[in-house]
């Protein structure tokens, strides 16, 4: 069983998913800070699906193909999307902390980043960590 | 009558010779010539001035047990236990500086010399000898890349743990004082050491309950501006934590890369030098440094 | 789960016992202005050793309710943020600025007790 989904419609799940993907990160070796990291940026990935698209879900699954082996976390909901996505990773990023998107915050925790989001159709965000 | 006489012999043969029946020759005759054979082999890396770091008798040793690993892996067809042996005999030899072109040089000297006593052997027969070196060869390539791989790999974690030692190393947190820790940062400061840095800095003002800790970068010749936000990264993160963080001999280089690309250096308490980054602290931290004599002169009204 | 708050003299403790959702956060907030008023405080911590997360919405709602308080004439100091916890939130641009934290507990009581006696001694100092 590789792939865990988690459902995100209230805020108690965006403490759920992040919970789950720090025992995850753990359970593959990952270092304390490093299941941190993961767990923040899921806790952002689930924050914005509530946010803009009112539920979506969290898939958390395990790259181990090779050494090092890896974790992806992939948000997925079907709200209205993002119509400038340039603008979203310039924009969310706020050292006050303000109600940005915090896109570029997630992408600077995790050690890839993937955004898929059209207006209208939803947006998919995938990142990934490997175990260094 | 000739003619009978091959047929006969090739019918037993070819029942004798699968595969797996050659092998079982091929290790019976191994194993009855080990004390030879060991030797000869022993005699070829001397020869060879293979394994130089070590003296003859260990040579011997260890060429006993290559060879028994060896005919086992040959016997049995499975690798875990020369794999393990190779891993074993890697974690030995690589601390007295053995090459990996000695290891891959006495396992084909081994794969040479077994080779050269079946051909003794079985000059007779040259179709048996064909079959035989046919079993022989797969297995023995596949025995001398597991020892040559076993080798390298030890040897790369070998210099994986060596250089995370002198990461380790290179960036000691230092306690002066009761709250107050220093971190003397000394040459090259790359992403993975700059995070590494970080954590340990962190950790470091949790366990000694650190209050001030001054960030010396002295010794720091160069700083991107990657390298120039982490450190302001450090810097914001040890104030969460409680901690304010001082930071000292920055170059004037330095300084003009900072302004350069822009870094946020309001957030960061700067003084010139090690000494006056201590002594800041210390105000900080409530100390008064008083010589010895005034305190003398105090006491005495 | 609701945060418990303690009230020590002129300070309030809220000690933070388990990972909290967003309106855990927001009540704890509510709860410790409304107190600040009752008791008259003069000081707060909140003390967040167990969090192991602390996000955008968790960072905000932690600043303001350190400017609510400070409008209500107290100071609030945030104590206890976990090493792992700061590295991330500093990745995030989280910096909680213009708030203040201590290491723990004991900490944040002696930071209280400057930044309020000195209040109260020599008002010129402030």
């Amino acid at each position: 069983m590789d792939e865990t989904r988690i459902a995100i419609r209230v805020d108690m799940d965006v403490v759920a998913a992040r919970q789950s993907g720090r025992a995850l990160a753990v359970e593959l070796g990952f270092s304390n800070t490093d299941a941190t990291l993961i767990a923040t940026a899921i806790s952002e990935l689930a924050r914005n699906i509530i946010l803009y698209a009112k539920e979506g879900e969290i898939i958390l699954s395990v790259l181990h193909k090779s050494e090092p082996c890896g974790i992806v976390v992939t948000a997925r909901d079907k709200g209205p999307g993002i119509s400038n996505l340039e603008q979203a990773m310039r924009l969310g990023y706020s050292t006050s902390g303000s109600l940005g998107m915090g896109l570029p915050g997630v992408s600077r925790l995790m050690d890839e980043f993937k955004i898929d989001s059209r207006p209208g159709n939803g947006t998919i965000v995938t990142v990934k960590k490997w175990k260094r | 009558m000739r003619k009978n006489s091959d047929h006969h012999t090739s019918t037993r043969s070819t029942v004798a010779h699968t595969p797996d029946q050659l092998l079982s020759e091929l290790v019976a005759h191994l194993r009855q010539n080990r004390t030879q054979l060991r030797e000869e082999w022993a005699r070829r890396i001397t020869e060879a001035q293979l394994l130089m770091a070590m003296s003859k008798e260990e040579i011997f040793a260890e060429a006993t047990s290559v060879y028994d690993n060896y005919v086992e892996a040959l016997e049995t067809g499975t690798l875990e236990a020369l794999q393990a042996y190779s891993r074993n005999l890697s974690e030995r030899i690589i601390p007295r500086g053995v090459e990996t072109h000695e290891v891959v040089g006495i396992v084909l000297l081994l794969r040479d010399v077994l080779a050269r006593s079946l051909f003794a052997k079985y000059q007779g027969d040259f179709d048996k000898l064909n079959r035989i070196l046919d079993a022989y060869e797969p297995a023995a390539n596949r025995i001398a890349i597991t020892v040559a791989v076993g080798f390298v790999q030890e040897r790369e974690r070998t210099i994986r743990d060596q250089q995370e030692a002198i990461r380790e190393l290179s960036t000691p947190v230092l306690q002066v004082r009761e709250r107050l820790l220093i971190l003397p940062i000394i040459g090259l400061i790359d992403p993975h050491r700059a995070r590494q840095l970080t954590e340990q800095l962190l950790r470091a003002i949790r366990t000694n309950r650190a209050k001030v800790v001054v960030i010396d970068i002295t010794g720091v010749a160069a700083m991107d501006s990657n390298v120039a936000n982490h450190l302001v990264l450090t810097v914001e993160a040890s104030r969460l934590l409680g901690a304010t963080v001082i930071v000292t001999g920055l170059s004037p280089e330095i300084s003009q890369t900072l302004v350069n690309i822009g870094v946020d250096l309001s957030k960061m308490n700067t003084v010139g030098d090690l000494q006056g980054g201590i002594e800041e602290a210390e105000r900080l931290l409530g100390y008064r440094v008083v010589s010895v004599r005034d305190v003398a002169a105090i006491q005495q009204p | 789960m609701q945060v418990p708050i303690l009230k020590q003299g002129a300070y309030l403790i809220a000690s933070i016992q388990s990972a909290l959702s967003d309106a855990d956060l927001m009540q704890l907030r509510d709860a410790l202005v409304a107190k600040v008023s009752t008791f008259r405080s003069r000081g707060v911590i909140v003390d967040v050793t167990v969090l192991d997360v602390m996000d955008s919405f968790a960072s905000r709602t932690l600043r303001d309710l350190v400017h609510m308080i400070q409008l209500r004439g107290a100071t609030t100091v945030i104590v206890g943020i976990q090493p792992e916890v700061a590295f991330a939130m500093v990745q995030l641009g989280l910096t909680l600025e213009g708030v203040a934290t201590a290491l723990d507990l004991e900490e944040g009581l002696a930071y209280l007790d400057l930044k309020t006696i000195k209040k109260v001694s020599n008002p010129r100092d402030g």
